[in-house]
């Protein structure tokens, strides 16, 4: 009678043993070129041992040097404009104008349907007056980075205010007697502390891996300095680029971990790095018991 | 109380005043992100200042048209892969428990290496599998094969294998609300009702989870197609997939007789993308309706 | 409502017995023992608060779940070891168990498909079904285009279609609002009747259960306290815990003694089950009160609330006892609040728990 013994857990131990093989495998897959990485960075070519010098580089390079500096100044300014530039607008739709709802989202993902590529060979217009208006300093690129954030920080943003019910605390406030500033600044804005972070964190992310924009417009930022450094000293490009994910790696997988409610948390990571166009955010089910 | 009446009442300055909060965010989309479109779109039927179908027709040239069926194989393939086995390791996460710390940390490092494209995950690769990789060598000193001294890494299946690596994350992000929405009321009542695993997934299952499938596979290609930085740090001569074709018009005065080419082209990934993103709204919507 | 004594349906009812079952895990006892068997034909109610494990059994029996020990036997087979798909039985879940793809009628034409009934008496059955249930019109929409309901009545369809032995039913009205529950526990009973199925009902709603069920089997913390016809469990609880639980209770500080239990100025008979003797606590249903009205009552009425049909009152006792006793509207109109009154008992006996 063993086969028919328990036929619930013969399930069980089978969707068990495909689960463990597709991590492994699929495991693998990812931390392979990792460890590569890893392992190329501080390999002595030509003898034995390892070597931490491509790393001590990192910080020594006056190329890699200045290039982190751009990229994090991007990075910041990139947030900035990005908080300045959504958190009014989103809240403002969401309080005033629930009609414009759909349309802004619409908007706001419209961004992960024109490939980057094309935004460059449309912008030598703009980019020529930007150019002109700035001067030769990177800092502008922030501009057009915050156009590639936008999606994603959407995401984040929205989940957060679904999960608040932004209308009834603002309606709440104003009863009250609160202004629209005070709403907004007071009420709202501490309600969503968990969005912000995680929009701003994927802002971060995205824009010290980013290249088309700033190695088309000849800048040097990390990831444009990686690429050249690569013909002098193949080492600290990967120790560089190795770095970077790594710094990355942490933001992302840090944000999950800081969200402090478990379920908008994970709504708020997974919404902000899935570009679906359309479709409603996803919500775990109510199981009934 | 007539039609005027209404009319009048809805355009009355006092109600429009809510939209100007708008206005601004309108207007930084309009000049970043609309008029680069635009631009593009128009530009491709200019040439001297005049409207001219001569730039368009540069596409039809035979070198172009095989780097356009390159990068359509390229982003079909690994849109493929990418969505077999990300559906697959989607559901091997799906299945254990919703809030548990295997899925957290598969959630948020596919967060990760979605982004992860450029140079990044390229010098991961020449890492790897270049000609002085740690696996070529490996591979080389124990089966035999001639890695460390190809260049296989560079050419279009080099391609294939690196994009699967961001990839693979993209579908399990993007499927992995879909799996979510399969409530397991469907697969108790199905088992009740009398179907084996096979029969529940072949009459309920599949035909359910078939429209987030093809939605995420059309995404995956979307996302190959446009993808640039991995192929630009890998391939550094010649113009095997369309994007590169583009870094040439915009990095040499002249390509193929005319000047703005890039806009042709540009015009030409609009076209392709849009047309993908278009299917992928459908069969979210259809999605959404299912197991949203 | 019930079915008195009639011979099973002409495809066979079968008994189910479910025999000693235990289920753990880890430290926790979802069931501690539950032996229950169903009459051919019957519909048993199983009734409790969430966790007392009535859910697990009806899983159990479904083969949704394993249980540690024990066996579920129906119509003489062992299903113990038996798959959930090979068990011949429909269930009707809660909620959302409509597979979406499909329409009315597909759902319904779902079981018997898998049993291979060809196209075309596969879809008059269906029909014949919908019929049944009153949503033949209705036969090609989709779930997202039904009420909650209607949802609800096409999954009882689709349980029935292909004649299960057992019909098992997971609180199934709990997800819809007041007015459509009461609708559907009449549709649900109506049909069963109809067709004659052996059914397991779990509810934690009372009304449902003493109003649909012939047998009513209360659990508490993975035990079965009491397995009961409504009348009898309402008027003879044989334990507090029952008592209690099954419509509302009285709980008045009482002496037993030499087998009488001294209560608000009476001695009545106590009844089996009670406290042996000395100190304990009567349980008074609200309907065996009276209010008696006089300037030298010992009780005063705290407040009364309108029903409709009866009005209900809040009575506070000499002694401090809080009191609800259930009025019929001409015993209840004119009474104010901080009237005087004196509170009868009117039963045959009482059961008295340790305090």
């Amino acid at each position: 009678m063993s086969a028919a013994r328990s036929p619930r857990r013969s399930a069980r131990t089978r969707l068990l043993v495909f689960r463990v093989t597709v991590l492994v495998l699929t495991g693998a897959f990812f931390v392979i070129p990792l460890l590569s990485m890893l392992d190329f960075s501080t390999r002595v070519f030509g003898g034995d041992g390892r070597t931490g010098a491509a790393w001590a580089l990192l910080a020594t390079d006056p190329l890699l040097r200045g290039a982190i500096g751009t990229s994090l100044l991007l990075s910041l300014l990139t947030v900035v404009g990005m908080l300045v530039l959504l958190v009014p607008t989103l809240v403002w739709v969401r309080l005033r104008v629930p009609r414009l709802g759909r349309t802004v989202e619409f908007l706001c993902l419209l961004p992960l349907t024109v490939p980057p590529l094309v935004i460059i060979v449309g912008l030598t217009n703009v980019t020529a007056w930007l150019s002109y208006l700035f001067g030769d300093t990177p800092s502008w690129l922030a501009f057009l980075y915050v156009v590639l954030v936008l999606p994603y920080a959407y995401r984040a943003l929205d989940a957060g205010l679904s999960a608040i019910d932004v209308t009834t605390l603002a309606e709440a406030a104003r009863s009250l007697g609160a202004g629209w500033f005070t709403v907004i600044v007071s009420v709202v804005v501490p309600n969503i502390r968990t969005a912000l972070i995680s929009a701003s964190f994927i802002s971060i992310a995205l824009v010290l891996g980013e290249y088309t924009f700033a190695s088309l417009l000849n800048f040097d930022t990390l990831q444009v300095a990686i690429a050249l450094q690569s013909k002098s000293n193949a080492q600290e490009s990967v120790a560089a680029s190795l770095a970077s994910i790594l710094v990355a790696a942490l933001l992302l997988v840090g944000l999950s971990f800081i969200s402090g409610r478990r379920r908008s948390g994970r709504a708020v990571v997974a919404t902000a790095v899935a570009p679906t166009p359309t479709g409603p955010a996803p919500t775990p089910p109510q199981e009934p018991r | 109380m007539g039609q005027g009446d209404q009319l009048s009442r809805q355009f009355r300055p006092a109600r429009l005043l809510p939209v100007l909060g708008v206005v601004p965010f309108l207007g930084y989309l309009l000049v970043f992100l609309v008029v680069p479109t635009l631009t593009v779109v128009v530009g491709a039927f200019v040439e001297d200042g005049r409207p001219s179908l001569a730039v368009v027709r540069d596409l039809a040239d035979p070198a172009v048209l095989g780097s356009l069926t390159n990068s359509l194989v390229l982003s079909a393939v690994t849109a493929l892969i990418g969505g077999m086995v990300g559906a697959l390791l989607a559901y091997a996460v799906v299945t254990g428990p919703a809030d548990g710390a295997l899925r957290r940390l598969v959630t948020s490092v596919c967060g990760v290496l979605a982004q992860f494209g450029g140079v990044t995950l390229a010098f991961a690769f020449i890492a790897t599998l270049g000609i002085s990789g740690v696996v070529s060598v490996w591979l080389d000193q124990n089966l035999g094969t001639g890695l460390t001294s190809s260049t296989w890494l560079f050419s279009l299946k080099g391609l294939v294998l690196v994009y699967a690596y961001f990839q693979i994350p993209l579908m399990v992000i993007v499927f992995l609300p879909a799996l979510d929405g399969i409530r397991v009321q469907w697969r108790e009542a199905a088992e009740n009702l009398g179907a084996s695993t096979g029969q529940y997934w072949r009459m309920v299952g599949l035909p359910l989870l078939t429209p987030a499938f093809l939605g995420s596979l059309l995404l995956l290609f979307a996302n190959a197609f446009a993808a640039y930085a991995t192929a630009a740090a890998l391939v550094s001569q010649g113009n095997p997939i369309i994007p590169l074709w583009i870094r040439s018009a915009l990095t040499s005065e002249v390509v193929l007789g005319h000047a703005n080419f890039a806009y042709a082209l540009a015009l030409e990934m609009i076209v392709v993308v849009a047309v993908v993103m278009t299917g992928y709204s459908l069969l979210v919507r259809r999605t959404a309706r299912w197991l949203g | 409502m019930t079915a008195d004594a009639s011979p099973p349906a002409e495809h066979g009812s079968v008994e189910v017995r479910l025999e000693d079952l235990h289920r753990r895990y880890g430290d926790v006892r979802a069931l501690d023992g539950l032996s229950l068997t169903l009459a051919p034909g019957e519909l048993v109610a199983l009734l409790g608060p969430s966790g007392c494990g009535k859910t697990t059994a009806l899983r159990i029996l479904a083969g949704l779940e394993e249980p540690t020990s024990g066996r579920v036997v129906v119509g003489g087979r062992d299903l113990t070891t038996v798959p959930a798909n090979k068990r011949d039985m429909g269930m009707v879940f809660q909620a959302y168990s409509l597979f979406p793809h499909l329409s009315a009628r597909a759902n319904v034409e779902f079981g018997l498909k898998l049993r291979g009934v060809r196209p075309g008496p596969r879809r008059a059955r269906a029909l014949e079904m919908l019929e049944l249930v009153g949503l033949a019109a209705q036969a090609d929409r989709y779930a997202s285009q039904l009420s909650g309901g209607q949802q609800q009545r096409v999954a009882l369809a689709r349980a029935l279609a292909f004649q299960p032995s057992v019909l098992l039913l997971d609180e199934p009205l709990s997800a819809l609002d007041a007015k459509v529950r009461a609708q559907l526990r009449d549709e649900i009973r109506r049909v069963q009747l109809e067709v004659g199925t052996t059914t397991l009902f779990v509810t934690h709603d009372q009304d449902e259960a003493l109003a649909m069920a012939d047998r009513v089997g209360v659990m508490n913390a993975g035990r079965l306290e009491q397995l009961d016809a409504p009348q009898v469990l309402y008027a003879a609880p044989r334990s507090a815990f029952v008592a209690d639980f099954v419509g509302l209770m009285n709980r008045v500080p009482a002496e037993v003694v030499d087998g009488q239990v001294r209560v608000l100025g009476v001695a009545l008979p106590a009844l089996e089950g009670s406290v042996d003797r000395g100190r304990g606590v009567a349980l008074i249903r609200p309907e065996q009160l009276q209010l008696v009205r006089t300037p030298t009552g010992s009780a005063r009425v705290v407040a009364v609330s309108f029903q409709g049909p009866v009005s209900r009152a809040q009575v506070r006792t000499g002694q401090g006892t809080e009191l609800v006793v259930l009025l019929s509207g001409s015993a209840a109109a004119g009474l104010a609040e901080g009237a005087p009154v004196d509170v009868r008992v009117d039963a045959a006996g009482l059961l008295v728990a340790s305090s």
